[in-house]
C-alpha cells in the first residue's frame, strides 16, 4: 500500500465512522468546507496560482443551489448541478481576465472580482439582500430519497465530496497535473516547449471553480441556507487558511485544515470577535514558522509526500 | 434649475466634489501601496487596517488627550508608522528570501487580527470625530457649495501625493530608493543600508496610510471597519494603474475617484462596481495597467 491509499483509506473510515460520536452536521460542514480547500489548493498547489476570490464560487453557487432548489423547485441533485455549472461559467469569465496577470496581481484581481459579485449579490432581487434564501427544501434524491432525514443527507454529502476529492487526486496525477506543476515551476520553460500555458491555466481555473461551486451548492442544501457570509472576502480569507493550515501543495492537507478551522470556529463561536483575532494569528504564525502545514510537516516527517 | 444631461447641477457637482475625496484616499492608500511594493515586493493587505489605525489614533489623542486635529496629522502617522517599523523588523523582514505570497498572507493574517481587536475593543459601530474649527462652514461658489473641510482634504492629498512624487523622483534620498529597486544588491554594495532603507520605507507607506486615516475621520465615522473594504477598491486602482510609476498610481487615484461620482449620477446601480469593471476592461486591454511595465 502507498501511503496514499493507507491516507485515503483512513479518511474515508474517519467520516463513516464519525458520524457515531461527532454531531453529523458539523462533519457535513467539514466535508463541504474540505472539498472548497480541496479545489483551491488545486490552483494555488499545483498552479502556482493564488486565488484571494474563490468566495464568489462558493457563494455564487450557494445562491444558485438554493434557489433552485426553492424557487425552481428542483430536486437536490439537479440543484447542485446547476451550481455547479453556474460556478464553472463564473470561473471562465473571471478565469479569462485573471489569468493575464500572475502572482500578487493575480490575487488582487480574483479579490477584486470577487467583490464585485459581493456588491451584486447585495443588489440582486433573488438573493434576499440581507435575509440570504431561507428555509431552502432539501428534497428528494432522484424523487426517491428523502434527504430531510439526516442519515440521508450524511450520505448525499460524503458521496459528493468523496467524488469531487477523487477527481481532484486524479487531475493531479494526470499529465495535465505535469503540466500544470511545470507551469508553476516555470512558466516560461512550459511556454517553450509548447504547452500553451494560458489554455492549462484557464482549465485549471474553471474546474477549481466548478468544484468550489459543488461545494457551495452543497453547503446551500445542507444548512438550507444561502446567505451573504458565503460570498464575503472573509470567506476567500477562511479557505486560504484552512489550505495553509493542512499544508499548501499536498492532497490531503486542505482535509486537515478544514476540519481544524471548522472545529475552531465552532468552539469560538461565542467569543464573537476573537474568532477573526485567532484566525490573523493563527495566519501569521503558520507564514513565519509553519508552512509547511500539519499534513506538509508529517510527510516530511515520514519523508514521503502526502 | 439648471441642469445637464437631464441632472440638476447641485446633484452633479456634489457628486463629483465626493468622487474627488474618494479619489483623494485612493490615491493616498494606492500610493502608499506602490511605494511599498516597489521596495519590498509585498502588497501590504495590512493597509486598509492601518489606515483605520489612523483614524483611531486621531479619535485617541482627541478623546483621551485633548489633542485636536493639527496634532493628530502630525502625531497619528508617526506613531502608526512606527508600528509599521516594528512589524516589519520582527515579521516581513523574514519573509523576502520566500515566495511573495507569503508576504501577502502574512499582512492579511495582520489585517485580521488588528481589524479584530479594534473591533473587541470599540464595537462596530463607530465614533463621531469633530471637523476641526478652523476648517468649520464653507463657501457658496456660485454652482455650488463646497464645505471648506472637503476643500482641505482634496487640497492635502494633492500636496502630500505631489511632496511624495517629488521626493522619489527629483531628490537623491529618491534616487537611491529608485537604485534599490533595481538592484538591491548593486546599492548595498556602494556603502548605503538597503535593510535600513527597507524598514523605512514601509514605515513611511504605513504613515500614508495612517495619515489617510486621520483626514478620513471627520468625513466617514471612525470604524474597525472603515479599511477592510476599501483596500480592495484600492487594490482594484493599483491594478488599473499598475504599480510601475508613482504619478501613475496618483492620477488613476483621482481619475477613479471622480468616474465613482459620475456613476452615481448617472448609473447608481453601478457606482459599487463600476471601478471593478473597468478593472477588467483595462485587463482585457493592457494587462499591465494603464502607466504599469510588464514584470
Amino acid at each position: 500500500m502507498t501511503p496514499h491509499r493507507v491516507a485515503l483509506a483512513l479518511m474515508i473510515a474517519f467520516f463513516a465512522l464519525a458520524p457515531a460520536v461527532i454531531y453529523p452536521l458539523f462533519l457535513m460542514k467539514v466535508m463541504c468546507f474540505a472539498l472548497f480547500a480541496c479545489a483551491f489548493n488545486l490552483l494555488i498547489g499545483y498552479g502556482g496560482l493564488l486565488s484571494f476570490g474563490h468566495a464568489m464560487f462558493f457563494g455564487g453557487a450557494a445562491y444558485i443551489s438554493a434557489h433552485a432548489a426553492k424557487v425552481w423547485g428542483f430536486p437536490p441533485e439537479l440543484a447542485v448541478l446547476a451550481a455547479v455549472a453556474a460556478a464553472a461559467l463564473l470561473g471562465f469569465a473571471a478565469g479569462l481576465i485573471a489569468i493575464r496577470r500572475q502572482g500578487i496581481y493575480f490575487a488582487m484581481i480574483t479579490l477584486a472580482l470577487a467583490q464585485m459579485v459581493f456588491f451584486f449579490s447585495v443588489q440582486a432581487p433573488f438573493t434576499g439582500g440581507e435575509d440570504g434564501i431561507q428555509a431552502v427544501p432539501r428534497g428528494r434524491l432522484f424523487g426517491l430519497v428523502d434527504l430531510s432525514q439526516v442519515r440521508n443527507m450524511y450520505v448525499f454529502v460524503f458521496a459528493l465530496f468523496l467524488g469531487g476529492f477523487l477527481l481532484i487526486y486524479r487531475v493531479i496525477h494526470s499529465p495535465f497535473g505535469q503540466v500544470l506543476k511545470a507551469i508553476r515551476e516555470n512558466e516560461s520553460r512550459a511556454l517553450s516547449l509548447g504547452y500553451d500555458t494560458d489554455r492549462y491555466k484557464l482549465l485549471a481555473f474553471v474546474l477549481s471553480a466548478a468544484l468550489a461551486g459543488l461545494a457551495g451548492g452543497t453547503k446551500a442544501l445542507v444548512f438550507q441556507l444561502a446567505s451573504l457570509t458565503d460570498v464575503h472576502w472573509t470567506m476567500s480569507g477562511e479557505v486560504v487558511l484552512m489550505t495553509l493550515v493542512g499544508g499548501l501543495g499536498t492532497v490531503f492537507g486542505p482535509v486537515v485544515g478544514a476540519l481544524v478551522i471548522v472545529a475552531m470556529a465552532n468552539y469560538l463561536a461565542q467569543l464573537g470577535a476573537w474568532v477573526t483575532v485567532v484566525q490573523g494569528a493563527i495566519f501569521v504564525v503558520c507564514v513565519l514558522t509553519f508552512r509547511r502545514g500539519v499534513i506538509g510537516e508529517l510527510g516530511h516527517w515520514l519523508k514521503k509526500p502526502l | 434649475m439648471t441642469e445637464i444631461f437631464g441632472v440638476p447641477t447641485q446633484a452633479l457637482f456634489g457628486q463629483l466634489l465626493i468622487g474627488l475625496i474618494n479619489g483623494s484616499f485612493y490615491a493616498l492608500l494606492s500610493l502608499g501601496l506602490a511605494v511599498i511594493f516597489g521596495l519590498l515586493n509585498i502588497i501590504n493587505f495590512t493597509h486598509g487596517a492601518q489606515y483605520m489605525m489612523g483614524a483611531f489614533a486621531a479619535w485617541f489623542l482627541l478623546a483621551k488627550l485633548g489633542l485636536g486635529y493639527w496634532w493628530a496629522l502630525a502625531l497619528a502617522p508617526v506613531a502608526v508608522g512606527v508600528t509599521g517599523v516594528i512589524v516589519e523588523r520582527l515579521m516581513l523582514a523574514r519573509l523576502y528570501k520566500l515566495d511573495h505570497l507569503y508576504g501577502l498572507l502574512l499582512t492579511f493574517g495582520l489585517a485580521l487580527v488588528i481589524q479584530g481587536l479594534f473591533r473587541h475593543e470599540f464595537g462596530s459601530s463607530g465614533l463621531p470625530y469633530a471637523i476641526p474649527k478652523a476648517l468649520e462652514g464653507g463657501t457658496n461658489l456660485g454652482f455650488m457649495y463646497l464645505p471648506n473641510y472637503r476643500a482641505w482634504v482634496i487640497f492635502a492629498s494633492l500636496v502630500v501625493c505631489l511632496g511624495t512624487w517629488f521626493v522619489i523622483e527629483k531628490t537623491r534620498l529618491g534616487a537611491y530608493l529608485r537604485a534599490a529597486t533595481e538592484n538591491p544588491e548593486l546599492v548595498r554594495a556602494f556603502g548605503i543600508n538597503v535593510p535600513r532603507m527597507i524598514t523605512l520605507t514601509y514605515g513611511f507607506g504605513v504613515g500614508l496610510a495612517a495619515l489617510a486615516g486621520v483626514m478620513a475621520a471627520p468625513i466617514y465615522t471612525v470604524s474597525p471597519q472603515m479599511g477592510a473594504d476599501l483596500i480592495i477598491v484600492v487594490f482594484a486602482v493599483v491594478v488599473i494603474g499598475g504599480m510601475g510609476s508613482i504619478m501613475g498610481s496618483i492620477v488613476t487615484g483621482f481619475a477613479l475617484g471622480l468616474i465613482e461620482g459620475l456613476t452615481k449620477v448617472f448609473y447608481p446601480e453601478a457606482s459599487n462596481t463600476v471601478i471593478f469593471i473597468i478593472m477588467a476592461i483595462v485587463l482585457m486591454i493592457r494587462p499591465a495597467g494603464l502607466f504599469g511595465a510588464a514584470r
